[in-house]
């Protein structure tokens, strides 16, 4: 078996485990689950490193270098933005 | 790669889907977000002996500097934007990794087609998939930000415009097949297609109604989710693949329970050009009944007199930042003895779940709260239903008019309590762009004037009678 068959092995399962996880979420959580689930989409920042560090052309700097912050911004502002929104979920006591 | 990175990288999978599992539960949530925001450390430092760095030279102090600027712009915007504005800022992160997610594909394509290993087809797909999608949910995510600052909220739409799109995006699809069959170095193809993913994401945005973005920016962040994946294939990263898949599987079943809590099929979100079709009969059809509008005084005895009372907020409430109002408003008819629930229809506001961040934000606590298939069987028992600033959930046409563009999406029935309360600016028309027969019916009284406005009044009037 190639490396490329197991990952996509491991592609098909990640998706099946995305649907369970969510198939019962009270609506008043979708939001925060947006929010958060964009935050973990900001793993693109490692990609941008990597590329980043391979870069070896001003033009492939510069892209690679907006991709970083733009990656950046995604994963810090995704997780504190959904951080602000639930720690708005308290139970009055 | 070695075992022990690979190790690492098996646990920062777990700490997504954990992470995952746990926000969607009210309880654990906040612990879930923080879980997944420790993996994310995690992979971060895991990546760095990837990078086969031998000395530090200028792509790393790039790579610092770049990480530094997204940080103060994520926390700026994060901390800063006003929790009625949260939607806009979701579209905003989204749009900035698509764009990542786009650049990080392009830049390997354009690096690989160039180089003596060239790009084998097993690469290629991958990396025209993230290049495609990722643009697409930039330029998108820009458009329904946009819209939900108010510019251009309207469908625009012209004749021929689906048809337009699909040769657009068929012609999208004939460069990407031209380049992963062979030509893969022909750089001005690749240029053109990533020009031509960028316009067909605003294409794709621009005829779809404010009112449907909170679909539209859950289905880019999906997208997003798929990109980062595809990158993940493509630079050989288990981690990128897993997260970036699980955000892609989630967010497109988000999409779909979103579109099933209005009624409508996601194509329709998508093509349809909402209320374009019937509208003109719901119109036609005509309006029975006058408006009886009410003063904030007389409002307040019935609030003050009654023994249940449901209010059922809605984008008005968010717009005139009303939602401390709201909560003061509710003790104070909890002190007289007053039950106070609040109905949420799962589509209210801009996003759905924007009424409970609100409430939560003025301190409501969430047992008050009230899903629509909770409330509506004890709805005529209610006293005074209290609708603030919310127009299309309450539209009992939904339940009665075939032609109705709402008909069938299921609906918080304040018309079957004894006296329904409307707060208003006008008598505008929401979303939908129909008329309201709520607002028209016997036991229905208008307030009319800013949500906050009136509810300082109500306040006012509550305490002192």
């Amino acid at each position: 078996m190639s490396v490329e068959i197991l990952v996509l092995f491991i592609f098909v399962l990640a998706i099946f485990v995305g649907f369970e996880e969510i198939s019962k979420v009270p609506s008043m959580l979708h939001t925060p689950l947006m929010s958060g689930t964009n935050a973990i989409h900001g793993i693109i920042l490692l990609g941008g490193m990597l590329v980043l560090a391979a870069a070896d052309t001003t033009l492939s700097r510069a892209l690679g270098f907006v991709a970083v912050v733009f990656g950046s911004a995604n994963v810090f502002g995704g997780f504190m933005v959904t951080d602000r929104m639930l720690q708005m979920f308290k139970k009055k006591k | 790669m070695s075992s022990t990175l690979a190790l690492i990288f098996i646990g920062v999978a777990v700490l997504f889907i954990l992470g995952i599992k746990f926000l969607s539960s009210p309880r654990t949530a906040r612990y879930g977000n923080l879980l997944a925001a420790a993996g994310m450390l995690v992979a971060f430092f895991a990546t760095i002996p990837l990078m086969q760095l031998h000395e530090w030279n200028l792509n790393c102090t790039l790579i610092v500097v770049g990480i530094l600027i997204g940080l103060v712009m994520g926390a700026v915007g994060a901390y800063s934007v006003k929790m009625t504005a949260m939607p806009q800022m979701v579209a905003a992160f989204n749009g900035l990794g698509g764009g990542s997610a786009a650049l990080v594909a392009s830049l390997e394509f354009l690096r690989r087609s160039h180089s003596l290993e060239g790009v084998t087809v097993s690469a290629a797909v991958p990396m025209l998939f993230a290049t495609l999608i990722g643009s697409l949910s930039f330029s998108g995510s820009i458009i329904a930000f946009l819209k939900l600052e108010g510019k251009f909220e309207k469908p625009h739409t012209f004749p021929g415009q689906n048809f337009l799109n699909g040769v657009v995006f068929l012609v999208i699809l004939g460069l990407c097949g031209y380049l992963i069959g062979g030509e893969t170095t022909n750089s001005t193809a690749f240029i053109v297609m990533f020009a031509l993913a960028l316009a067909f994401g605003i294409a794709m945005v621009m005829p779809i109604g404010g009112a449907d973005m909170p679909v539209v920016i859950s289905l880019l962040n999906s997208f997003t989710g798929l990109a980062v994946a595809g990158d993940g294939f493509v630079i050989n990263n288990l981690s990128m693949i897993v997260a970036g898949t699980l955000v892609g599987s989630s967010g497109t079943l988000l999409t779909l329970l979103m579109c099933k809590a209005m009624n409508r099929p996601v194509t329709n979100v998508l093509f349809g050009a909402f209320g374009s079709g019937g509208g003109g009969q719901a119109a036609a059809a005509g309006v029975a009944g006058t408006v009886k509008p009410i003063q904030a005084d007389e409002a307040a005895l019935l609030l003050a007199y009654a023994q249940r009372v449901v209010v059922v907020p809605g984008y008005g409430m968010a717009v005139a930042q009303a939602q401390h109002q709201v909560r003061e408003l509710s003790d104070e008819l909890g002190k007289r003895g007053v039950e106070v629930q609040f109905a949420i229809h799962p589509v209210a506001g801009r996003m759905p779940g924007h009424m409970n961040v609100l409430l939560a934000e003025a301190n409501v606590p969430y047992d008050q709260l009230c899903e629509m298939e909770a409330i509506n069987p004890s709805m005529d028992r209610v006293d005074v239903c209290l609708v603030i600033g919310a127009n299309d959930v309450v539209n009992p046409a939904a339940r009665e008019e075939k032609g109705s563009p709402i008909y069938g999406m299921p609906i918080i029935e304040a018309d079957h309590a004894k006296t329904v309360i409307v707060m208003k600016r006008s008598m505008a028309k929401g979303f939908a762009g129909i008329e309201n027969h709520l607002f028209y019916k016997d036991n229905t009284r208008m307030l009319f004037g800013d949500a906050k406005a009136s509810l300082n009044a109500l306040i006012a009037a509550v305490k002192a009678s």
